[in-house]
């Protein structure tokens, strides 16, 4: 039972991270870049760190999970419209801007989250702590069938918008001209991937640069423009990435590096390389 | 139609048009000319409401700009500007396929593919149809632009500057190709031009900007006067008529 929960916890992350970096790189006009690296997980713990610290670790534990995985996607939500849906507007054309934004975010936002774990009670820093490291060996089973249920309901909502993706994906003007809104879509996407994020970060905690690896790799397989092909290739690369990836540590490494700590070198080498390119370019 | 009426547009603070007030003629090609910064292609980006002007009322038959479904619009109206960046790595058959995308909204029927067919081979792509346009030179990667917006097929075409990037022969490849679209399909198109004898050689009607005014709108012969040219342009240029039409001496 423990093992085939755990392999689904790690489909639905490996769907929620893919599906997330994609959209954020479509709404983004810009394939280097994802969630996580623009502090979106970040944001994640840092409202836990909040909830922890405002409510006491006392009355947070005893609160159902299911409401605190609730009011914290909602509070995602809002927050990520906030901070990213005029950033996303100004930036389209300045991929610097946004990427130099959004690792000022994230630094902001662990720095806020580690503050107020330093001066919390020590007992109520255990509670926090749990979820502020990327974890694959222990995972909030408790959670699963709920996140499986949200992330079903969104996957189906972006598969339907996949061929407007593909006109988003065409950048601001050319959206305008074969007549979507861009504002609207951004708007829209944006809600999805404080979502996806959501229930990825609930369940495993931050993966930093696990979605970027998964679309880059995807877009070598299939290269092309369409969502209805990348959706299901990024997908398919992130479940062999993870599902794979925890196989080999547990039997080949026994357990003796963590997955996560692997997955974010990998992957911050491919992020500095795609970097390096750009700027050469 | 294509009707702006007391239209304005600023941009922190700094005035880009004012008091816009302007009929388009149906059926023809009007060009746009005038110096840099005179607000020609922020002109066309709010008909094609791109931009969002802050005053006045732009309309296009009976389709109120800002008012009316982006969808409807996109089936009436298309416009190429000037900066092509894509976020995404497209093949050329990939690019002018998007054209028919607000007609199908994402099942392509066979018209469709026939109509991509078509303006693939019209514009002399199909040898590089499968190509990326990352790897095209600038004035291939022109064309496949002007291929999309000529699948999308809509009875307005605006396009900002499409001479940019093509040589001698694909400007008069192009331009006589507008020309028939207007003459043999009553298509309405509205070109900004740089050179002015390519706006005097082709066009059918000459809109004339300068600091976010109009300052002369006719034919070609009516607007290409040797004053306008000085007034507009600040510099003295000779205006001789070579076959009817304009030309300025550079």
């Amino acid at each position: 039972m423990f093992r085939g929960s755990k392999l689904l916890s790690l489909i639905v992350v490996a769907l929620a991270v893919s599906t997330s970096t994609l959209l954020f790189q479509t709404v983004s006009g810009n394939q280097i870049i994802a969630p996580s690296i623009m502090g979106f997980d970040a944001l994640y713990v840092l409202l836990l760190t909040c909830a922890v610290y405002f409510l006491g670790g006392a009355t947070f534990s005893v609160l159902p999970e299911m409401t605190v995985f609730a009011v914290t996607m909602a509070v995602m939500i809002v927050a990520s419209l906030a901070l990213f849906s005029t950033l996303l507007g100004a930036a389209q054309n300045d991929v610097m801007r946004l990427i130099l934004t959004g690792v000022i975010f994230a630094t902001l936002f662990r720095s806020i989250t580690s503050f107020f774990q330093r001066i919390i009670d020590p007992n109520e820093y255990a509670v926090i702590a749990a979820n502020s490291y990327a974890r694959f060996n222990r995972i909030e089973t408790d959670l699963l069938w709920i996140a499986m249920a949200v992330l079903v309901a969104t996957v189906v909502v972006v598969w339907r918008m996949r061929h407007r993706l593909d006109v988003i994906s065409l950048g601001y003007a050319q959206a305008v001209n074969l007549g979507e809104d861009p504002r609207r879509a951004t708007f829209w996407i944006l809600c999805l991937i404080a979502i996806f994020v959501s229930v990825s970060t609930a369940l495993v905690g931050p993966v930093v640069f696990l979605g970027l690896i998964v679309v880059s790799v995807a877009r070598l397989v299939t290269p092309t423009p369409h969502h209805s092909v990348l959706l299901i290739s990024s997908a398919l690369v992130g479940a062999i990435t993870l599902v794979g990836g925890q196989l080999l540590m547990e039997r080949v490494f026994a357990l003796t590096t963590p997955l996560s700590v692997v997955i974010d070198f990998v992957g911050g080498c491919v992020f500095l390389i795609f970097l390096l390119k750009g700027i050469r370019r | 139609m294509i009707r702006v009426q007391n239209t304005s547009y600023a941009v922190s603070g700094t005035t880009i048009l004012s008091d816009i007030n302007l009929e388009i003629t149906q059926g023809v090609v009007t060009a746009l000319v005038g110096p840099n910064g005179a607000g020609k292609s922020t002109l066309l980006s709010l008909i094609a409401r791109i931009n969002k002007a802050q005053s006045g009322q732009i309309t296009v038959d009976d389709l109120t700009i800002g008012d009316c479904d982006d969808r409807d619009l996109a089936l009436r109206l298309s416009i190429l500007t000037q900066d092509n960046t894509m976020g995404a790595r497209l093949t050329v058959r990939d690019l002018v396929s998007f054209g028919r995308y607000p007609h199908h909204r994402g099942r392509a029927t066979a018209d469709d593919l026939a109509t991509i067919e078509t303006a693939i081979d019209r514009f002399d792509l199909t040898e590089l149809a499968d190509r990326y346009l990352d790897d095209l030179s600038g004035g291939q990667k022109q064309r496949a632009f002007i291929a999309m917006t000529f699948a999308q097929n809509t009875d307005y075409i605006l396009l900002d500057e499409p001479l940019n990037n093509l040589d001698i022969a694909a400007s008069r490849h192009l331009m006589p190709l507008l020309h028939d679209l207007c003459a043999d399909q009553g298509k309405t198109i509205i070109v900004v031009l740089h050179d002015l004898n390519y706006a005097a050689r082709y066009a059918d009607q000459l809109v004339m900007m300068r600091d976010g005014q109009v300052v002369a709108q006719g034919t070609p012969k009516e607007v290409l006067t040797a004053q306008n040219v000085s007034d507009v342009f600040q510099t003295e240029a000779d205006v001789r008529i070579i076959d009817g039409r304009p030309m300025v001496i550079v």
